[in-house]
């Protein structure tokens, strides 16, 4: 019997064997996700929503309004996205090109940089089905999939048997460890967890690297040398290596000088892959589709068909210089997530958010419509962590609008 | 956990046979792999001059009900589905190695020992599982894979 798989949209992981039993459009039981992905499948909703200044209206009303807004602003800030689909995205950027706006997502304060430099092949990338297949030896740097993409080793990286690892975890792969603290994952790789001190990771390379070159590596935290070209020693052998680099390593690096460095020190002596832990289903595929349309994958500025691209673009400069005079947010929640000496000055300016949640920012919008879960209520494709698509279909209907036929009024309106 | 030597020393020592073991250290050994309770013992249940023992005895075998037959209990508050105990699970493999054997969805839901639903793991069909039946043997696959040590034996 051929089964009905869904797709899980809880995090980048994009898991497509997901079982859901439903009655009337309501889910009673998710099967081999996740907790996360449960509770994000099961978000249960009640009326749609749309509101100005916090009043009920009806659709037309929060289109035709969030339209004006839109006209009237010089510069406005489109931002979000990261859970929005691929033909969302894509529709964003038509809007911020006609509306003169300026765009960005939350990869310019996550792992922009990463996806960039892989996106333009300055690294050596793989896909999570070659990991499960083929990896030996799997490094986690600052990050903790354990909690953030629950799944991750049991479903590509650590336990399952692929096609060249037939043994299973215990006698064919090496899972590694290097955080600043004993995250749950950590705790898997057991022995061979490394602790640096946070803002520790670029010495702990050139320690790495001094290792791999038959140096002795020295830290100025005084990590146990020995301890370091045991870890080289492994990363030698290794037939097939992955990095997943996770946000705690890109936020300790002032730039990414270090890990090319590293990258390319391995890959002499190695093979070793690196895949970006993206934590928002769809923040890659936003960095591909911008990057495909204009060279960059976030902090633009559009102006009269011309693209302007630099640091001042990204969300956090331009709520902070104040060179936007409103705000569309799609799917994010800026107000909680920033910190509030920038995000402060939302509250200056007119607001449309669209999300299915309500979320701080929502309640502090003009603007707010309640749009419908991506990858549960709503249809569309997305790119997964390691740049692999994935296309999906609603598994529940639902009354609420998607982003997408609502960006698409918008984009009629304005 | 204790072990028979130590129930032994809280049992009656009489010898009775009433629980239908021909000795009381045969009971103890019987007590420690669960095939019988305290409560089968009916001197030590009835007569008030064993009450501090039978308590005592009770009291060891608490964390142990709403075990399944091998032991296992999964602590369902701690436990949020990431599946590494389905995917490394010996049994499992061996039987459905293309579906959770590779990380995958079950395929053969009948003869999982292991399996995630509504976010938590559940047990089930545990005579597959290698702690059970005549040739058990201590395995701890789904223990040690654990990262919230969700999974006990008891």
């Amino acid at each position: 019997m051929e089964k009905n798989y869904y797709v899980c949209t809880g995090c980048g992981l994009l898991c497509d064997d997901i079982e859901v039993e439903s009655e009337k459009n309501i889910i009673n039981k998710v099967y081999t996700a996740c907790r996360v992905g449960v509770a994000h499948m099961k978000n249960a909703k009640g009326e749609t929503n749309f509101l100005v200044d916090n009043k009920p209206v009806d659709e037309a009303t929060a289109v035709r309004e969030a339209a004006s807004i839109l006209k009237n602003a010089k510069n406005p800030l489109i931002f979000g996205l990261g859970t929005s689909t691929d033909e969302t995205q894509k529709l964003a950027i038509e809007l911020a090109k006609k509306t003169n706006a300026t765009l960005d997502d939350t990869s310019s304060f996550c792992l922009g940089p990463l996806v960039e430099a892989l996106l333009q092949d300055k690294l050596k990338t793989c896909t999570l089905e070659d990991v499960r297949n083929k990896a030996d030896v799997i490094i986690f740097w600052g990050a903790d999939p354990s909690d953030s993409h629950p799944r991750h080793l049991s479903k590509h990286s650590y336990f399952p048997r692929g096609s060249e690892k037939q043994k299973g975890w215990e006698e064919e792969r090496t899972a590694i460890a290097i955080d600043v603290r004993k995250s749950h994952t950590a705790k898997i790789c057991g022995n061979y967890f490394f602790q640096i001190p946070p803002g520790g990771d670029t010495e702990f390379i050139d320690a790495l690297i001094a290792a791999l070159s038959g140096k002795l590596p020295k830290t100025s935290y005084k990590y146990p040398p020995k301890k370091i070209l045991e870890l080289a020693n492994i990363l030698k052998g290794a037939k097939f290596g992955v990095i997943f680099a996770g946000l705690g390593l890109i936020y300790s690096l002032e730039d990414l000088e270090p890990v090319f460095r590293l990258m390319k020190v391995l890959n002499e002596k190695a093979n070793f892959h690196l895949v970006p832990m993206v934590g928002h289903y769809n923040m890659r595929g936003f960095n591909e589709n911008l990057f495909a349309e204009t060279g960059y994958v976030n902090r633009v500025k559009f102006e009269d068909g011309i693209v302007k691209h630099g640091p001042e673009y990204s969300v956090v400069e331009s709520l902070k210089a104040k060179t936007v005079d409103a705000a569309l947010i799609i799917g994010s929640d800026p107000l909680s997530s920033l910190p509030r000496s920038v995000s402060k000055n939302l509250l200056e300016i007119p607001v449309i958010s669209i999300d299915p949640c309500e979320t701080l920012t929502s309640k502090h919008a003009k603007i707010y419509i309640n749009t419908a879960v991506s990858g549960v209520e709503a249809g569309g494709s997305a790119t997964r962590m390691d740049g692999t698509k994935v296309s999906f279909k609603p598994v529940v209907e639902t009354v609420h609008p998607s982003d997408e036929a609502i960006l698409k009024k918008i984009m009629e309106a304005v | 956990m204790t072990n028979a030597m130590e129930l032994y020393q809280m049992l009656p020592k009489t010898n009775c046979k009433k629980c239908g073991k021909t000795s009381c250290m045969a009971f103890a050994v019987s007590l420690m792999s669960r095939e019988l309770t305290p409560e089968d013992c009916p001197p030590l249940k009835e007569e008030s001059k064993y009450r501090e023992s039978y308590e005592k005895i009770c009291e060891l075998f608490k964390p142990s009900e709403g075990a399944t037959e091998t032991g296992l209990i999964v602590h369902e508050d701690l436990c949020f589905g990431c599946g590494n105990c389905v995917v490394a699970c010996p049994p499992n493999v061996a039987n459905d190695p293309y579906g959770v054997g590779s990380g995958k969805a079950p395929t053969n839901v009948n003869r999982l020992v292991l399996t995630v639903e509504d976010g938590v793991v559940k047990a089930q069909n545990l005579g597959e599982c290698r702690r059970f039946g005549k040739n058990k043997i201590l395995c701890y696959g789904c223990i040690v894979t654990c990262p919230v040590e969700a999974i006990e034996f008891v």
